[in-house]
C-alpha cells in the first residue's frame, strides 16, 4: 500500500495530498495543472516536499519528521515519463536492460522474455529511439521501468503525447500490463475514458488537494 | 623526416608530447570544473567562472609571470612539489605543459560545459528512477550525450597548447630540446640572419598539424553527434 500525506509549495501554487492507494492501478486524475506530476515526482523523489511522509509497504520513503528521503535511485519506484525519455546514445536493448544493470540485478531470462512478448518489443530491440514512432517509444518506456523490477510502478500520462491511433494502440498493452505484472500502478491522466480502462480506483485531484477517493464512479 | 634538421624535428616532437599533455592534463579538472558550472548552483560560482577565464583574456605573459612565481623553484607551490615529489617545472617540458594546459583550459572548460548544459536534465532523472547514483547518471548519461563538445573542447584546447607561446617562454624560457616548442622555435629562427627558410619549414608543419587536427574532431565529433542522436 502506498501511502502518501505531503504539502509543498511551489511559487503560489500549494500542493497539499493526503491520499492511500491500495488498488492494482490508482488513478490520480484531475485537469492539467492540478499538482499530479508533481506527486509522483515527489513519490519518485524526483521532487522534494516542503513537508510529510510518503510509505510503500513497510518502508518509508520520505519523512520530514524524522529526516528521511531515500535518493531517487534507491526507491525502487519505476516511472514513465510522459515523453518516454529513452536514453538516445542506447539501443532498445540497452535501454531495457538499463535499470537492471544500474540496479546489479541478475539477469532473469524469463521476466525479460515475458516484458518483451507482452509489451511486443522483440522487434524493435537492435533499434535506436530515434528510428521509433511515439507509439513505440512509449512501449519500450514502460519495457524499461518494468525491467527494473521496482516494487510500483508511476505512469504519468503515458498516452498525452500520441494521437487517438496510438493510443488506442497501447491502451491494451497497459490492460494487459495491469492484469499480468502483479505490480501496483499508481496512473496519472486528465482523461476520464483513458482512466475508465485503466484504473481499478480513482483520488481525484483538484487545485493541489485531493477533492475525492473512491471507484471509478467519481469519473462523472 | 629528411627535409626537417633534427633541431627542427626536435621542436616538432616536442610540441606535440607538451600539447598532448597539457591536452589529457586538462582532461579530468576541466570535465568536472564544466560539469559544476553547467549543472550546480553554489556560493562563488561567477567567481570560479572567473577565475577560469583569466587566461583568455590575460596577457598570456601575465600568466606566464604568475606561473613563474607560483610553480618556479622558489614559488611556494614549485618549491613544495620539488621537495616532496621531486617534480619540478621550472625551465622544463613539464613546465611547458603546464602552462599550455592553463591557457588552453578555459577553451577546454567553454566547450564541455556548452555540451554539458545541452543534455536534457531530464535524462538523468529518469536515469536516476532506473537505479543510477549521480556518478553513474553522469557516466552513462552525460558523458556520452556531450561527447561531441567535448572532444571539440579537447581539440581546441590541444591547438591552443600547439600554439602557445607568450606565457611557456615567460614561465620555461626558449630551451632547445626541453622548451623550445614550435612557436618558440620559428620566434627564434626570424630573429637569425638567414633563418627564413627554417622557419618557413615549421610554419608548415604548423598548417599540417593544426589541419589534421582540425578534420580529426570533426570526424570525431560527427560520429558522436550522430551515435549521441540515434542516426548511425
Amino acid at each position: 500500500m502506498l501511502a502518501v500525506d505531503i504539502e509543498t509549495r511551489l511559487g503560489a501554487f500549494v500542493l497539499e495530498a493526503c491520499f492511500k492507494a491500495e488498488a492494482r492501478a490508482t488513478a490520480l486524475f484531475g485537469p492539467s495543472g492540478a499538482g499530479k506530476t508533481t506527486i509522483v515526482n515527489a513519490i519518485a523523489g524526483l521532487v522534494k516536499p516542503d513537508r510529510g511522509r510518503i510509505a510503500f509497504d513497510e518502508t518509508v520513503l520520505f519523512d520530514s519528521a524524522t529526516g528521511i528521503d531515500i535518493p531517487p535511485h534507491r526507491r525502487g519506484v519505476g516511472y514513465v515519463f510522459q515523453e518516454g525519455r529513452l536514453f538516445p546514445h542506447l539501443t532498445v536493448r540497452r535501454n531495457l536492460a538499463y535499470g537492471r544493470w544500474m540496479r546489479g540485478l541478475p539477469r532473469e531470462r524469463g521476466t525479460e522474455d515475458r516484458v518483451v512478448a507482452l509489451l511486443d518489443l522483440a522487434p524493435l530491440l537492435h533499434r535506436r529511439p530515434g528510428k521509433l514512432s511515439g507509439g513505440e517509444r512509449q512501449r519500450v518506456a514502460i519495457g524499461r521501468a518494468l525491467l527494473m523490477r521496482p516494487r510500483l510502478l508511476l505512469l504519468d500520462e503515458p498516452l498525452a503525447s500520441l494521437d487517438a491511433a496510438r493510443k488506442a494502440e497501447i491502451l491494451p498493452y497497459l490492460e494487459r500490463l495491469r492484469d499480468e505484472a502483479h505490480m501496483p500502478m499508481i496512473y496519472v491522466s486528465h482523461q476520464a475514458e483513458e482512466v475508465r480502462r485503466i484504473a481499478t480506483a480513482v483520488v481525484r485531484i483538484e487545485a493541489g488537494r485531493v477533492a475525492a477517493m473512491g471507484g471509478l464512479d467519481l469519473l462523472g | 623526416m629528411s627535409w626537417l634538421s633534427p633541431e627542427e624535428w626536435t621542436a616538432v616532437a616536442l610540441s606535440l608530447r607538451i600539447a598532448v599533455w597539457a591536452t589529457l592534463g586538462a582532461f579530468v579538472p576541466a570535465l568536472a570544473v564544466a560539469w559544476l558550472l553547467a549543472r550546480k548552483r553554489f556560493w562563488g560560482k561567477a567567481i570560479l567562472d572567473g577565475i577560469v577565464h583569466l587566461p583568455l583574456v590575460l596577457p598570456p605573459v601575465v600568466t606566464g609571470y604568475l606561473l613563474l612565481l607560483a610553480f618556479g623553484r622558489r614559488g611556494p607551490i614549485g618549491a613544495f612539489l620539488a621537495d616532496s615529489f621531486g617534480i619540478v617545472f621550472a625551465f622544463r617540458w613539464t613546465g611547458a605543459a603546464l602552462a599550455c594546459g592553463v591557457m588552453g583550459f578555459p577553451l577546454f572548460v567553454r566547450a564541455a560545459r556548452l555540451s554539458f548544459e545541452a543534455v536534457d536534465h531530464r535524462l538523468e532523472e529518469a536515469a536516476a528512477t532506473l537505479g543510477a547514483s549521480g556518478f553513474w547518471q553522469f557516466l552513462t548519461v552525460t558523458l556520452p550525450l556531450a561527447l561531441p563538445g567535448i572532444i571539440a573542447g579537447m581539440v581546441l584546447c590541444f591547438a591552443k597548447a600547439l600554439g602557445e607561446f607568450g606565457a611557456t617562454i615567460t614561465f620555461v624560457s626558449n630551451i632547445p630540446g626541453e622548451t623550445q616548442t614550435i612557436s618558440a622555435a620559428i620566434y627564434t629562427f626570424t630573429q637569425i640572419p638567414g633563418g627564413d627558410v627554417a622557419a618557413l619549414r615549421l610554419v608548415a608543419v604548423a598548417i599540417a598539424i593544426a589541419l589534421a587536427a582540425l578534420i580529426a574532431s570533426e570526424w570525431f565529433a560527427r560520429r558522436a553527434g550522430a551515435r549521441a542522436y540515434g542516426l548511425d
